[in-house]
């Protein structure tokens, strides 16, 4: 490893972040976070913004950097949590609810597995002043668990179950994280998959096409799935 | 007779071990991909993941907090008797996927198809699954429980026998590229490929190369070892690492699994088992004590048999890997 050690910069911020610590932030920095943190996934977005409840708690109490995730976590017989480790889920799910969620929590930083499409970027993050960072590998669960000081709050729990609920966390020295959307909407995985693409059609050279195609197949390997 | 309780006890802590504890192998295969990765971003993830297996170590939590769905695989010797049978292992097989999500803890991850409702507890309506094989001479219980994760990276297409490698090839290429950007898959993984069997047999297959195989072993078909190797390279030569980023951190290991299928086709899936390639194994003796392992040795001469008759004079019945 020592060969190719990774020097990739390294910036750490305190919630509720402030314009001027994603102004500095570029896509493939390294972010850690300290402060404190809300969850979010499907049962959250369907309750809050389809069903209309809203938040469960005012921005001044959630703070403004969101986490698509929820925890490994058991209620303690005191009615306490133990929180094991943290995974992010895959965001691309939750774009269609983004505008109404960025209007009702005022959120400025969404962290989550895989990121966004670039249209996402510039329609729903670029107006909101908003950043959107990644989780790293993504099974970093344990080091992201390490960070977790306390759990401030969990809001919905009965309505949706460990699996679901609102987590509201006090973090520290939380990450490692990559910058993967900065504020002018460019976006880390868009210029990597660009370059990996470039090299594709070498790949499959001499292999010949398939005997049968199939409905809903693609050729393009430019293409995505999400 | 093998006590339930000692199946039990086991079933507890291996739960536990393949949640918190990443194999030897999968992780000397990480170390190997992470010492020839040139990707800076690529590179800085697998750094971060080596550090999270320690992590895991160090403070016993869950290496990734998205569990999986614990299943379970039973190699029962000819000879083993279990105290209650099958029907009482089974109960303590879901009790111990129960208290184990508590435990450890695990995330509560299955629910309802439709209805999305959940015990909270890993348990319901066919889950975990259990899978069964058997060995002949041999009076002990080989549990193994894997958890395995990601809702991205595994496929499977009816191929043609006129498809050939190229055509496996193309599709082996085709599902590592597709899942492998923005790293859907959590590659780099160990990449398992079913070729063969019916539909059902040739996912089963490929599922099981990948989970049930350790990395750097081979199949016994030399022609099939030899693709292994060639298809590990292959996939580290899309030009793709962690993440989707610039690499060649893909695949740790390829393994592949054959069945015998229709004459007309040539069905193959390919399965990715992730980042977080959990599984623990233990052999229970008749006596109740349990020697734990990292290796599954699932894929016996025994299962992979060609012949109407099994003859274990001719084809010891030994295990590998
Ligand atoms: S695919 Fe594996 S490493 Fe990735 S989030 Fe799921 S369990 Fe974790």
């Amino acid at each position: 490893m020592a060969a190719n050690k990774p020097t990739l910069k390294t910036v750490r911020l305190t919630t509720p972040v402030e314009p001027a610590d994603l102004a500095q932030l570029e896509i493939g920095n390294v972010v850690y976070l300290d402060g404190t943190i809300f969850t979010g996934r499907e049962g959250v977005f369907k309750r809050a913004v389809h069903e209309g409840h809203g938040l469960p708690a005012p921005p001044e109490v959630i703070g403004n950097v969101n986490f698509h995730c929820s925890p490994a976590a058991a209620r303690r017989d005191d009615g306490s949590y133990d929180i094991g480790a943290v995974t992010a889920t895959a965001s691309f799910r939750f774009a269609a609810w983004l505008d109404q969620w960025f209007e009702m929590s005022k959120c400025k930083v969404i962290i989550g597995k895989g990121g966004m499409t670039p249209d996402v970027y510039k329609k729903s993050f670029v107006p909101n002043e908003a950043v959107y960072l990644t989780t790293v590998g993504y099974g970093t669960g344990a080091l992201l668990g390490r960070g977790i000081k306390a759990v401030k709050d969990v809001y919905w729990m009965d309505e949706l179950g460990i699996a679901q609920a609102m987590w509201l966390f006090e973090v520290e020295n939380f990450g490692p994280f990559l910058v993967e959307s900065d504020l002018a909407g460019n976006s880390l995985f868009e210029r990597e998959n660009a370059k990996v693409a470039a090299g594709l059609d070498k790949v499959y050279e001499g292999l010949k096409p398939a005997i049968m195609s199939r409905y809903g197949e693609t050729d393009d390997r430019k293409e995505e799935l999400i | 007779m093998i006590p339930i309780t000692a199946l039990e006890t086991t079933a507890n802590e291996l739960m536990a071990k393949a949640a918190i504890e990443i194999p030897d192998d999968y992780l000397d295969g990480l170390r190997a991909a992470a010492d020839v990765e040139t990707g800076e971003l690529s590179a800085f993830v697998l750094q971060a993941m080596l550090e999270n297996y320690e992590a895991a170590k160090e403070d016993r939590r869950a290496m990734c907090a998205d569990t999986g769905v614990p299943r379970w695989y039973v190699k029962i010797g000819n000879e083993a008797r279990i105290e209650g049978g099958p029907v009482e292992l089974e109960a303590a097989l879901r009790r111990a996927t129960a208290g184990a999500t508590n435990s450890v803890p695990l995330r509560p991850n299955r629910v309802h198809p439709l209805w999305r409702t959940d015990h909270n507890n890993n348990c319901g309506i066919n889950a975990p699954e259990i899978e069964y094989s058997f060995h002949p001479d041999a009076d002990w219980v080989e549990l193994t429980t894997v958890h395995k994760g990601g809702l991205f990276g595994s496929d499977y297409r009816m191929l043609f026998p006129g498809d050939g490698i190229d055509g496996i090839k193309k599709f082996f290429l085709d599902t590592l590229v597709a899942f492998g950007k923005r790293g859907l898959a959590c590659q780099p993984a160990i990449v398992g490929i079913g070729i063969g069997g019916s539909k059902d047999t040739c996912m089963m297959l490929g599922k099981q190369a990948a989970c049930l195989r350790t990395v750097g072993s081979h199949n016994p078909d030399p022609k099939i070892a030899a693709l292994e190797d060639e298809f590990k390279e292959l996939g580290n030569t899309i030009g793709m690492g962690a993440m989707g980023f610039m690499g060649s951190s893909m695949v740790v290991g390829c393994n592949i699994e054959t069945g015998y299928c229709h004459t007309g086709g040539m069905p193959v899936s390919v399965h990715m088992f992730c980042l977080s390639s959990r599984r623990a194994t233990a052999r229970v003796l008749i006596d109740g004590r349990a020697e734990y392992r990292s290796d599954p040795q699932w894929f016996t001469d025994y299962m992979r048999r060609e012949t109407v008759e099994w003859q274990p004079t001719s084809q010891p019945s030994r295990q590998s890997g």
